[in-house]
């Protein structure tokens, strides 16, 4: 779990992306690049701190206050530091139907953490997600662009071992 | 028939050429070398294909009122925002086949005029993202995207945009105010997106599906695909079914399929799991009001209630539902009404916007007062009161979310309010764990 934020700079790889995405529209209106430049803070950093959108602000040439109420309505931007693993499980109807909550509470109790938490060792935090689309394979986690899907509570042991080596 | 899916399982299908192979990319050199943009927009408009988001608006109607004015650019914006409990269409679509959705892309974007479009995809399906990239990095290589396709001196860049998990964004003007990087708030209708959109230019906003049904329009004409389906349910629909049944999936059928056979037939969701029976059935995504076992499989006036926009609305609200997105949720005895009620009212309060007040308050006091019947300390006059603030939020927001949140709470109580007044009568057997209200008992 990295708090260090001070000296905030895309990798010369991110940096690179960033340009390219900030190209892709229109002139004037750079600012669409605001959500996926949040996304590249994200993919970065783990999460998107108040230095870093101050930096994407001046990346856009806008202001601070336009990146804070974007990355404040967006539920997918996490903006506090979070844990080496998000895994972020899907609470809605249909995978509740294919046995979800039985699973949710297995894997709250092998993290020995609850919903929002971070394991002490700061490798996993859990949180729950609404509908992830895939509620015919459910029940579904989430670990970055990775889905987890069918999951049962062997299913969820197996992946935590292999995410904890 | 199949028009999305049929060759879906072909292996290397997500590779430019293999889905080339198999009659790729004929509908981008038939548009663009022997048909006029109008021409295109005509074969839509004679297909009678509807949105297949959930609104069911007839595509090339939509397409026809885009505004043209002189020197001002036009846009395609594609929601790939799926996001509505239930539905997984999209997401199977495009990671399976992105291909299909380029060029149903190339082909609409060349019938609007519009040279820059966008595919609008909710930030969760990252992965899907980088698939759809790489495809539109080998039709780029290709020629089909970029300057000058296939010579004809028309030129169309594509552009994926990733959301950032927000349900309102499906809402097409809150999907275009966060296309511009803004908070995903709906704007006041009008003006339209056809006329003021995406940059406050003419904008045309149509699902994955319905745009990836243009394809074999072009290729097999608009009459071929009126053809199928029954009456104003023309051609085919994704349906995703998930929850009790043996296969869950997403499948894809002609439009008039007797609601029974998919459920009960091999070739769908084979049936109710093992032991079990139909309780109810959410059959387009978990907006569109539930219903129960005796209105499922016929309607009110005891005809078979079929796979169509039309039939399964029958009866209207009364006793009917939507075909909406194609979110079929199905239920067996097992599943506890008022819980199921409160987990869908969790979500639209969370979903909600903000924006409007009763939406946003009353999204969060339909929350409240199910989570405390669900936990025993509802009383009967709450059930009233849910009616009431279901009332109050149904067409008095800018946006649908509002509806969309009251409909799953209003019929749930037209239809189940026995298990309701149940979990209030009998607080201490409705709280205890996996406790549904005795079906059985009734039953006898």
């Amino acid at each position: 779990m990295s708090t260090q934020t001070t000296d905030i700079k895309f990798t010369p790889e991110n940096l690179e992306k960033a340009h390219e995405i900030i190209a892709r529209y229109p002139e004037g209106k750079q600012k669409s690049a605001l959500i996926p430049l949040l996304h590249l803070v994200q993919k970065q950093w783990g999460w998107v701190s108040p230095e870093a959108m101050d930096y994407v602000a001046e990346m856009l040439s806008i202001e601070s206050i336009e990146v804070y109420e974007v990355a404040t309505f967006y539920t997918m931007f996490h903006l506090e530091p979070v844990g080496k693993h998000v895994i972020e499980y899907c609470r809605t109807g249909p995978c509740c139907l294919m046995g979800g909550e039985k699973v949710y509470d297995h894997l709250k109790q092998r993290l020995g953490v609850q919903t929002g938490q971070t394991t002490p060792d700061g490798m996993f935090t859990l949180k729950e997600v609404e509908c992830l689309a895939a509620c015919g394979w459910g029940p579904v986690f989430q670990i970055r662009e990775k889905y987890y899907m069918n999951l049962t509570c062997d299913k969820v042991d197996e992946i935590i071992d292999e995410l904890s080596k | 028939m199949k028009i999305l899916t049929q060759h879906i399982n072909e292996p290397g299908i997500e590779t430019f050429d293999v889905y080339r192979k198999h009659g790729g990319y004929t509908a981008v050199e038939k548009a663009i070398k022997s048909m006029t943009p109008d021409e295109v927009v005509e074969e839509v408009k004679k297909s009678g294909v509807r949105g297949r988001g959930g609104a069911g608006f007839p595509m090339g109607m939509k397409w026809s009122f885009l505004a043209k004015p002189e020197g001002v650019p036009r846009y395609l914006v594609c929601n790939a925002d799926e996001s509505e409990p239930g539905t997984f269409k999209d997401h199977y679509l495009m990671k399976s086949i992105p291909h299909l959705l380029i060029e149903g892309m190339i082909v609409s974007s060349y019938a609007l005029g519009a040279n820059k479009s966008f595919i609008y995809v909710r930030g969760e399906l990252l992965y899907v993202i980088a698939i759809l990239e790489k495809a539109i990095a080998e039709a780029k290589a290709k020629g089909f995207l970029g300057k000058n396709i296939l010579g004809s001196g028309y030129d169309l860049e594509l552009v994926v945009q990733p959301g950032g998990g927000a349900y309102i964004c499906g809402e097409e003007t809150a999907l275009l105010e966060s296309l511009e990087g803004k908070r995903g708030n709906p704007r006041n209708k009008p003006p339209f997106p056809a006329v003021k959109g995406l940059y406050q230019c003419p904008t045309v906003v149509n699902n994955v599906e319905s745009i990836s049904n243009t394809p074999w329009i072009i290729n097999n004409g608009g009459e071929a695909y009126a053809a199928l389906g029954v009456g104003r349910s023309t051609g085919t629909k994704l349906i995703s079914a998930s929850g009790h049944i043996r296969k869950p999936g997403v499948y894809e059928i002609v439009l008039g399929v007797p609601v029974e056979e998919f459920i009960y037939s091999d070739e769908y969701c084979g049936g109710i799991r093992d032991g079990h029976y139909l309780k109810a059935l959410v059959a387009g995504g978990s907006s569109v009001p539930i219903l129960p076992a005796n209105l499922i499989t016929t309607t009110a006036n005891n005809e078979p209630r079929l796979m169509t926009y039309e039939s399964l609305s029958d009866g209207g609200f009364a006793t009917g539902t939507m075909l909406g997105s194609g979110g079929f949720i199905v239920f067996d005895e097992t599943a506890c009404i008022v819980k199921n009620t409160l987990n869908f009212a969790h979500f639209y309060r969370h979903e909600s916007c903000g924006q409007c007040s009763p939406c946003r308050e009353g999204t969060g006091w339909m929350e409240k007062i199910l989570y405390r019947i669900e936990n025993g300390r509802g009383t009967q006059a709450d059930i009233d009161l849910l009616v009431d603030v279901s009332r109050k939020i149904e067409g008095n927001t800018i946006c649908p979310l509002g509806d969309a949140a009251a409909w799953p709470v209003a019929s749930a109580i037209r239809h189940f309010r026995h298990e309701f007044e149940w979990h209030i009568s009998h607080p201490e057997e409705a709280t205890r764990p996996g406790a549904v209200y005795p079906t059985e008992a009734v039953l006898n």
